[in-house]
């Protein structure tokens, strides 16, 4: 039975999938005795305020969901670590997706279209791009075009495909002259057929970025946080009881943290008005 | 270093195909080609295939670096991952059940409904087949005897004729829905028993598992054709005992595949081959005669399947025969309390090969069935001699088999 002195793990509920995931890794832990019990949120902002009421040691954290855990941190004089990362968080892009036979030959010729994105709260279909537009192209939403967002489970900070998929459909439509997309994306709406092959093209992609990471809860003690970790990157992808883990987390290995890789987004949630520097939320329609 | 470790990666150039169009698979089977470790250089010019190449090799954890400034060729260094997921996968012997060691003797249960000779990724789930022993349950006849049973499948809406049913005395068509009521719920019993057992065998025994669904596949075709016969004049199935019943749930009670398909196929479904050979000669109308012509050739390969299983678990496991003498000693036991035959059908058999209800005909119509109980008998004592029965054995076993025929 977990006692009240082991550490606690929030996760955000974005699948049924994520019960699955960290029923094993708790088991795993187990065996290597290490005991955790783990939380599920609806949502990441409940979450990371959680690590800030001393209610959990770690929270699997969206890139979003760091910004602004790194941003209450600092307002507080505090601080929270980065801990973990899978091989599959480090230097992501996201990219501008147009149809083939646009005429559209880069980002500043959609001025005055309609661009498609995710979610409000999506780090890769939604700020990072806002970001990219506004500072490679130029281009200012609402000003220089008009967005227009697919919002899906606002809370989930963009971790639901579902908004981009609705996006990439309605770019198939014709109904918007362009749409972001995360690259792996990309190539998942190619496989199942909601993009042909060959019907569209990459017009621009965004810089470098990382993606979610194991966030440390200010306060938590040094050694139970360094234990944790080891255990999470002691995982072994090529051990068969393992693998079904690592393939449900969507990994190969875990690597150490990192927090260099948040600048663009950082940037963005300020610039787009999504958090001030206290880490509150400023974002008026965001509902979640 | 060495001028090997020097030498150029390979290079190819994956031209204008996007990873939205298949890319993937260029990278891939030139990635194949250089060992773990070993590096790949891909060109290309799909717009934005850097970043989509940059994704592929992050997902299949295959480390990239860029040769130029302007990212214009790529350096791909194979990873572990691939490989690691079939460290520890498990052969599963040979497609052809000839080919040496191509059956193991025992099925993993971790093959699960893998194709036999299919390598099994480690870590697959274990999967409850109660038989996966091969001699529980296996003949190397299973292949031949579910070829002829392809081979010799037949369509009932075309093999037989349905016009062939001349009116009969009312009390002999009376007779005939009751000989097939009664035949109906003993292929309910012939059907359910391979199919439960079809659910519990490991697929790595293939040829068995094809052998037994389409003997399935066959009851449910007799229990249509038997069924359609009994509505050719407007009836509805006659009458069905109690004794008759119990005699057919110890068939379906029975766990062990060996002893079931003694009971079953070898005694039962050979009485029956008997039963359906007599109403193919002595049935009072053609379209009887054809249904029971059809059905009986069905029954002989089930007679022969059980039989070279018997045959070949007897090889492997000698002693198993006293298991058998023993099955049948408690089924007639157990069955001691019930009435076996019921009393409608044996006078139905009669009054079928009698043809019509005078005493010459009764007469020569009960001579049949009498000669009919004495061929069951001594097909059952010829197939008892055939799996190493001594004489003696034989001869009683023979005649403790269920009064119900099976």
């Amino acid at each position: 039975m977990p006692s009240s002195h082991i550490p606690l793990l929030g996760a955000v509920a974005y699948a049924p999938k994520v019960v699955t995931i960290w029923e094993g890794f708790k088991a795993y832990f187990a065996e290597r005795g290490y005991a955790f019990d783990y939380i599920l949120y609806s949502n990441y902002e409940t979450q990371v305020e959680a690590q800030f009421k001393g209610d959990i040691a770690f929270a699997w954290n969206s890139p979003l969901a760091w910004v602004r855990a790194d941003r209450m941190a600092r307002a507080r004089g505090e601080h929270v670590q980065a801990l973990a990362m899978r091989d599959s968080d480090i230097d992501l892009h996201s990219v501008l997706v147009v149809r083939s036979d646009s005429p559209t030959q880069n980002p500043a010729d959609l001025r005055g279209r309609t661009i498609g994105f995710g979610a409000v709260d999506s780090p890769q279909a939604t700020l990072i791009p806002l970001d990219h537009l506004r500072h490679e192209a130029g281009l200012v939403a609402g000003h220089d075009y008009t967005a227009r967002r697919f919002d899906v489970l606002g809370g989930k900070h963009g971790d639901h495909i579902g908004g981009e998929r609705d996006a990439a459909q309605a770019l198939m439509k014709g109904e918007i002259d362009a749409a972001w997309m995360i690259a792996g994306n990309h190539r998942a709406f190619a496989h199942e057929g909601t993009l042909s092959a060959g019907a569209t093209r990459i017009l621009a992609s965004t810089g470098a970025f990382d993606h979610c990471n194991m966030t440390v809860s200010p306060g938590v003690d040094a050694q139970v946080a360094r234990h944790f970790g080891e255990i999470l990157l002691g995982m072994d992808w090529n051990d068969a009881r393992t693998r079904p883990l690592l393939e449900l987390e969507g990994l190969k290995a875990w690597r150490p943290g990192r927090a260099s890789g948040y600048a663009r987004l950082e940037r963005a949630a300020t610039e787009e008005g999504f958090y001030d520097e206290q880490g509150r939320i400023t974002a008026a329609d965001y509902r979640y | 270093m060495t001028n090997k470790a020097a030498s150029p990666p390979p290079t190819i150039d994956i031209e204008a195909l996007g990873f939205d169009a298949g890319a993937h698979l260029l990278v891939k089977h030139a990635l194949a080609t250089v060992p773990e470790g070993g590096a790949l250089r891909v060109a290309g010019r799909s717009p934005g295939w850097q970043v989509q190449l940059s994704d592929w090799c992050r997902g299949q954890g295959h480390a990239l670096a860029w040769e130029d400034e302007t990212r214009t060729l790529a350096c791909v260094t194979r990873g572990s991952a691939q490989s690691g997921r079939w460290r520890g996968a498990a052969d599963t012997g040979r497609s052809d059940p000839r080919a040496p060691d191509a059956v193991a003797t025992q099925a993993s249960p971790g093959w699960g409904l893998a194709a036999r000779g299919a390598r099994v990724e480690a870590g697959s789930p274990d999967f409850e087949f109660r038989l996966r022993e091969k001699r529980d349950a296996w003949t190397d006849s299973a292949a031949d005897l579910y070829a002829q049973a392809v081979a010799a499948q037949w369509n009932a809406d075309t093999a037989i004729d349905w016009h062939e049913t001349p009116a009969l005395p009312e009390v002999i068509e009376d007779a005939v829905v009751q000989v097939m009521t009664y035949m109906i719920e003993n292929e309910n019993a012939a059907l359910l028993v391979p199919a439960r057992f079809l659910g519990q065998l490991h697929p790595h025994y293939r040829e068995l598992q094809a052998a037994l669904a389409i003997q399935v596949a066959d009851e449910a075709r007799h229990i249509d054709v038997f069924t359609r016969r009994i509505r050719r004049h407007g009836r509805e199935p006659a009458l069905s005992t109690a004794g008759g019943q119990a005699s057919l749930k110890s068939l379906l009670d029975e766990p062990d595949f060996s002893v079931a398909s003694f009971l079953l196929s070898v005694l039962g479904e050979g009485s029956f081959v008997n039963l359906l050979q007599f109403l193919q000669n002595e049935g009072p109308d053609p379209l009887t005669r054809q249904i029971c012509r059809l059905a009986a050739r069905d029954e002989a390969r089930h007679v022969a399947l059980g039989m070279s299983h018997l045959l070949y678990r007897l090889a492997q496991e000698p002693d198993f025969q006293h298991r058998l003498a023993r099955a049948v000693e408690q089924r007639h036991d157990a069955l001691a309390g019930t009435s076996g035959l019921n009393e409608e059908v044996f006078d139905a058999l009669i009054l079928v090969a009698a043809g019509a209800l005078t005493p010459t005909a009764v007469a020569r119509g009960y001579t049949r069935v009498q000669r009919l109980m004495r061929d069951m008998a001594d097909g059952r004592y010829a197939k008892l001699v055939r799996l190493g029965f001594a004489r003696e054995q034989a001869e009683r076993l023979a005649a403790l088999h269920t009064r119900n025929f099976m």
